[in-house]
């Protein structure tokens, strides 16, 4: 077995048992659950007009949260706060290892540093990857239930936007884990990196799309940015713009546009934290 | 050729204006238990690190094995607990273990192997966090023996250990030694040092003082005699010395051990008064401060550098 895999077993191994990953996953999915159906679910069963169904009719909101609106729900929470929550997954994967000093216990174990963190950032891959599929499950037994409750035919999304959506949620979930990653590594911190990240994430990115609005120059800034490209790569899967667009959707980059900038963002946040910890000393 | 584990030549580090390690220049060689002794703050820990490839020297070099300072081939055969163990809070002691196992290639069975040398199997189930001072220094030591490593460096071990934890671990380190596995042993307990250790650095305050062998630090034994008056035992024990000299109240001759009646007798025949007569050793205590006492007053100008401290 090579000194990367060697590591990746570790950091996986350590990762399993640990209760933040856990609250970190179960918050994740409680969140996916209640913004993609239960709310759906009961606006639909009340009848009542609400903030997530504004301008929908009833079988509008029925449609997304049975098995044949699973491909269109599944990523809409990503680019905001399914990312938002794997940023503070990577930031506390990548930070505490400081405080605790088990960065220093690793790196004298054998693997070098590059390789370690390589492995720590495969490993976190991994599990954003297996948390994807596990929405994409649970998205599909809601949808299940939803279509019992209510006795609606059981028809499945198309293959093909299934796989859209799968693969789109994916690389914006794992951009905003590496990024939290790479705020770990630089901060050697995880509530510094953590609060940096959501300010990032949920103020900041917005703050500049609005004055981009009036200032051309901040416009063009802002389609280099992260959490646009997200937005504007999810959107383009399932819809953005109109007023009952769900958060942090956008319309902002055409398609391939969004998926190359997320792509070279999730390439180059993790070569940034390896430099930075081949680098610098060990404390 | 000696067999050298660990080489470090003109090894400095710079941290802004302050010189924390300044042309260190030491050898550990195969087989030995090596003291690294200092105060606190001497340079000990940064050197260490620069050896273990955590820290990058600003010059110098560091060899471990043969091989670069941190260069992986070296690193995984040297155990190493540098400045207080760092685990996974939420993990177990031997979950803990296990992990580094991993990162290692050893099998689970080589963590439970060590819990059991440093006596943690049976709170090995409990979280780390929840572990006394003792318990944790106990776990950096028993990660450092996984695997049998070809070097073991142990940066302060006994710190935060009761009297008994202590007795223990330096049984431990003798115990690897007699093993035949090269122990490299940073301290600043000087009694801990002088007891388990072969050879020794001294460094203070970034400069590596001395290194040598315990027994060529504390120098000679030397015959003390007490008698009366005082500056006829001088010339008298000068008759079988050069190395003769007043201290306190007594005099100080450097003479071997089979010489101690002879001694006496010339005082006895000259007529003095001999009250005591005494082979005595310097322990390293009294060598570390005198040597560490003139590095101060050479840097203060009192003392021409260069001025043999030691003997």
């Amino acid at each position: 077995m090579n000194a990367l895999s060697r590591t990746v077993r570790a950091e996986l191994f350590r990762l399993r048992r640990w209760p933040a990953f856990w609250v970190t996953v179960t918050a994740w999915l409680l969140l996916n659950a209640m913004f993609g159906y239960v709310f759906n679910f009961v606006t639909y069963t009340s009848g009542d007009n609400s903030f997530s169904n504004e301008g929908q009719t009833r079988a509008d909101v029925l449609a997304t949260i049975v098995p044949s609106g699973v491909a269109n729900t599944l990523p809409q929470g990503m680019p905001l706060f399914g990312g938002a929550i794997m940023m503070v997954l990577g930031a506390i994967v990548a930070g505490n290892g400081y405080g605790w000093g088990t960065w220093k216990t690793v790196f004298t174990q054998g693997p070098s540093r590059v390789t370690t963190m390589l492995g720590s950032m495969w490993a976190v891959v991994v599990l954003v990857a297996g948390l994807v599929v596990v929405t994409l499950v649970s998205d599909t037994l809601l949808a299940l239930g939803v279509a019992g409750l209510e006795s609606q035919p059981v028809t499945w999304s198309h293959p093909g936007d299934l796989l859209q959506s799968f693969g789109g949620g994916l690389l914006v979930m794992e951009m905003w884990a590496l990024a939290g990653y790479f705020l770990g590594t630089l901060a050697r911190s995880p509530a510094v990196s953590v609060g940096l990240g959501l300010v990032w994430a949920l103020v900041i990115e917005g703050l500049l799309r609005g004055v981009g609005t009036s200032l051309q120059a901040v416009a063009v800034f802002t389609h280099f940015l992260p959490g646009t490209a997200a937005g504007s790569l999810i959107g383009s899967i399932v819809g953005a713009g109109g007023p009952d667009a769900t958060p942090g959707l956008l319309d902002t980059l055409p398609a391939v546009r969004a998926v190359v900038t997320v792509a070279a963002w999730a390439v180059v946040l993790p070569v940034a934290s390896l430099w930075l910890v081949r680098r610098r000393d060990v404390a | 050729m000696d067999d050298l584990v660990l080489e470090t030549k003109s090894l400095t580090k710079r941290y802004g204006d302050r010189l924390a390690v300044d042309c260190v220049t030491m050898t550990v060689r195969r087989g030995e238990v090596y003291g690294f002794l200092g105060p606190n703050g001497a340079g000990k820990t940064t050197t260490l690190r620069m050896s273990l490839g955590l820290v990058h020297p600003t010059s110098g070099s560091a060899t471990v094995l043969g091989r670069p300072a941190g260069d992986p081939a070296a690193i995984g055969r040297v155990g190493a607990l540098i400045e207080g163990p760092g685990f996974y809070p939420y993990l177990s002691g031997r979950a803990n273990l296990h992990v580094m196992a991993r990162y290692r290639g050893l099998p689970d069975a080589a963590a439970d192997a060590a819990l059991e040398r440093v006596d943690l199997s049976d709170r090995g189930g409990d979280r780390f966090k929840t572990y006394s001072l003792g318990m944790k220094q106990r776990l950096g030591v028993a990660a450092a023996l996984m695997g049998d490593p070809d070097l073991i460096v142990l940066d302060e071990p006994t710190n935060g250990l009761d009297p008994g934890g202590m007795a223990d671990m330096r049984a431990l380190i003798v115990d690897l030694a007699r093993g035949g596995q090269t122990v490299l042993l940073s301290s600043h307990l000087l009694a801990e040092v002088e007891e388990i250790c072969d050879r020794v650095g001294v460094i203070s305050r970034g400069r590596l003082l001395e290194e040598s062998t315990v027994s060529a630090l504390r120098g000679g034994r030397r015959l003390r005699v007490v008698a009366a008056p005082l500056d006829r035992a001088l010339t008298v024990g000068m008759r079988f010395t050069e190395n003769a000299e007043l201290s306190g109240d007594a005099v100080l001759l450097d003479v071997p051990d089979d010489r101690t009646p002879d001694v006496v007798r010339a005082l006895v025949a000259d007529g003095l008064d001999v009250h005591e007569a005494v082979v005595t050793e310097r322990t390293l205590e009294e060598v570390f401060f005198e040597m560490t006492r003139l590095e101060l007053d050479t840097d203060r100008g009192l003392v021409e550098p260069g001025t043999e401290i030691l003997r």
